[in-house]
């Protein structure tokens, strides 16, 4: 025994076997199961039989699941684009020097810690059509005159998961982009500054360009966590008013747990695939690149 | 250095600085207040003109003994404080192992696992969940610990080994080679010589892992039916909205306690944590 463990190749399997099993069990199979799942029509407590793409189909042709697809490309491309902005921008004030910038630092990253489902009730809270803070503090600034509809609109609520998702990412960005400006030496800014760049210059010129490698990176990521998002949409609106705030993944959970119609659901889920495959992708591709270097 | 004047310091520096402070942490105030505010102070509308709504003039707790008489409140505190704990080592043993087999082992198919560990590490939870669910019913796990248990590695798994794979990479190998030299096997090289040089990295792993188990919704939402059962995000919303009804008091209750634990823990590891997400975007 002790040694067949010499053997690299015996200890490798060894060592890999009880993670890659975890993950061939709960994430490889259940995959297949889903493209199985997603060309019949099994429902719970009904095995179902073979449909061909039927599913799919009839995904294509559902107004609600059109609505579902379309706020989840709006909310992932706009809450990504204010994620990298703002995440762009605090980073770079946390890259100063200022008095207890390890407190601030930190507290920067609570909304990324706290539970979201948890820090969703909040927003809510504050969103709440008669009781909300928002609309009486605008109120008594004397800025509206009647209450904003911030989640019994749909458009609304659209901009009001946008805004809250971008609270809950913008620290992953601030921190992970922080990491990468403290790697860039501070001795090129000021030569950028010495040779008359100012401030914008300075950071479209020398900064950006050398955090180019780690903003691919982080807004790959994003890209795929915005993208199959539930939780925040799940709490702040469950996909009301009138179904005008679903995500895929919100509307997948309907019609698959809710209805238990699972066949309909897992090709509901499968439609986020091509999209996440593409980030995916671009991601190895890339990761390959930096290999190469 | 750059020198900047006075008033640039304030438009460039402070106001935008304030504004992220007031932007991040007003959410986590507001909660706060909400919890300890009676009910008669919390159900003011919006157009009245005697509301205090930024503070509370006769704070309650209330909300909190209505959490604690009327919901397996603790319950849920421990759940997810336990589920959270052994998914984390089941994942930092793994995570170490299979780090240490792709940074060290020359083996055929290394770099193909390689990859493929880092595809599960960008499979979201909502793409799988319906026939996981499936999964795990016929496995007789629903409505057991041990749903999460097993399943939350899913997504730990990756993430640990990436981070451990890239931490023992940058640890040299003439520490294991020496420990050879005197007779040590493989695998007591990597238990006794490298693990222990590598505990920052398994702290960060670790911290990073414990908040994401600790964050997690949708399979707790659907593995779990049980009210005593469930963890803290799923219970809050389930128990503590009743069909239209919002238990505004107890719900912000809830949201801070649940917060809390996680909090704490982040607060004391604050580095290690930084260092686990930063490492868990690098290639």
């Amino acid at each position: 025994m002790k040694r067949l463990l010499e053997n690299e190749k015996v200890l490798a399997t060894a060592l890999l076997a009880p993670g890659v099993t975890i993950l061939v069990v709960f994430i490889a199979y259940p995959f297949l199961m889903a493209l199985w799942f997603s060309l019949t029509s099994i429902s719970v407590g009904d095995p179902g039989e073979f449909v061909g793409l039927d599913n799919f189909q009839r995904a294509l042709e559902d107004t609600i699941f059109q609505t579902a697809f379309k706020n989840t490309v709006f909310y992932t491309f706009w809450a990504t684009i204010f994620k990298l902005a703002l995440g762009m921008w605090l980073a770079l004030l946390l890259n100063r020097h200022f008095r207890f910038k390890r407190i601030v630092r930190a507290s920067m990253l609570l909304p990324f810690i706290v539970p979201t489902v948890l820090s969703a009730w909040a927003w809510r809270w504050m969103f709440d059509p008669t009781f909300s803070v928002m609309n009486w503090s605008l109120f008594h600034l004397g800025l509206i005159e009647d209450r904003l509809p911030f989640l019994s609109s749909g458009d609304w609520a659209m901009w009001c998961a946008v805004v809250v998702n971008t609270w809950r990412g913008m620290p992953f960005f601030a921190i992970t982009l922080l990491a990468g400006l403290q790697t860039i030496s501070t001795e090129l800014q000021e030569a950028a500054a010495l040779d008359g760049a100012n401030a914008w210059h300075r950071f479209w010129h020398v900064t950006w360009p050398l955090l180019l490698p780690v903003t691919l990176v982080v807004v790959v990521f994003s890209i795929i966590q915005t993208f199959s998002d539930f939780q925040l949409i799940y709490v702040l609106t469950g996909g009301g008013p009138a179904n005008s705030t679903h995500l895929i993944a919100t509307y997948a959970y309907q019609v698959g747990v809710n209805s238990g119609l699972l066949g309909e659901g897992a090709a509901l889920s499968l439609f986020m695939f091509p999209v996440l495959f593409a980030v995916v992708w671009v991601q190895l591709r890339y990761l390959k690149r930096m290999d190469v270097r | 250095m750059l020198i900047e004047r006075k008033w640039k310091k304030w438009v460039f520096f402070y106001v935008p600085m304030a504004f992220f402070i007031v932007f991040t942490l007003f959410p986590f105030y507001w909660m706060a207040v909400t919890a300890f505010r009676p009910d008669s102070e919390l159900y003011h509308t919006w157009r009245q003109p005697n509301a205090t709504p930024f503070w509370t003039l006769d704070p309650t707790l209330e909300h909190l003994h209505g959490l604690l008489r009327t919901t397996a409140f603790p319950n849920w505190l421990w759940n997810t404080m336990l589920i959270a704990i052994v998914s984390t080592v089941i994942s930092l043993i793994c995570g170490m192992f299979a780090g240490y087999a792709l940074a060290r082992l020359k083996f055929r198919g290394s770099e193909f696992l390689g990859t493929g560990i880092f595809i599960t590490y960008l499979v979201p939870q909502t793409l799988l969940f319906i026939p996981l669910a499936d999964i795990v019913r016929g496995m007789q796990l629903g409505n057991t610990p041990w749903a999460l248990i097993l399943t939350y590695p899913t997504f730990l798994i990756p993430f640990c080994t990436w981070l451990l794979m890239g931490y023992f990479k940058t640890i040299p190998k003439e520490l294991e080679e020496c420990a050879r030299i005197d007779g040590a096997t493989r695998f007591g090289a990597m238990v006794r010589i490298i693990f222990p040089v590598a505990v920052p990295g398994i702290l960060s792993a670790g911290i990073f892992a414990f908040t994401l188990s600790w964050n997690e919704f949708i399979y707790a939402l659907i593995f779990m039916s049980s009210a005593e059962l469930k963890t803290v995000p799923v219970g809050v919303i389930s128990e503590l909205v009743r069909g239209d009804i919002f238990f505004w008091g107890q719900l912000m209750m809830g949201a801070l306690l649940g917060s809390i634990p996680v909090a704490i823990v982040y607060s004391f590891f604050v580095e290690y944590y930084v260092t686990g997400l930063t490492g868990s975007v690098k290639g």
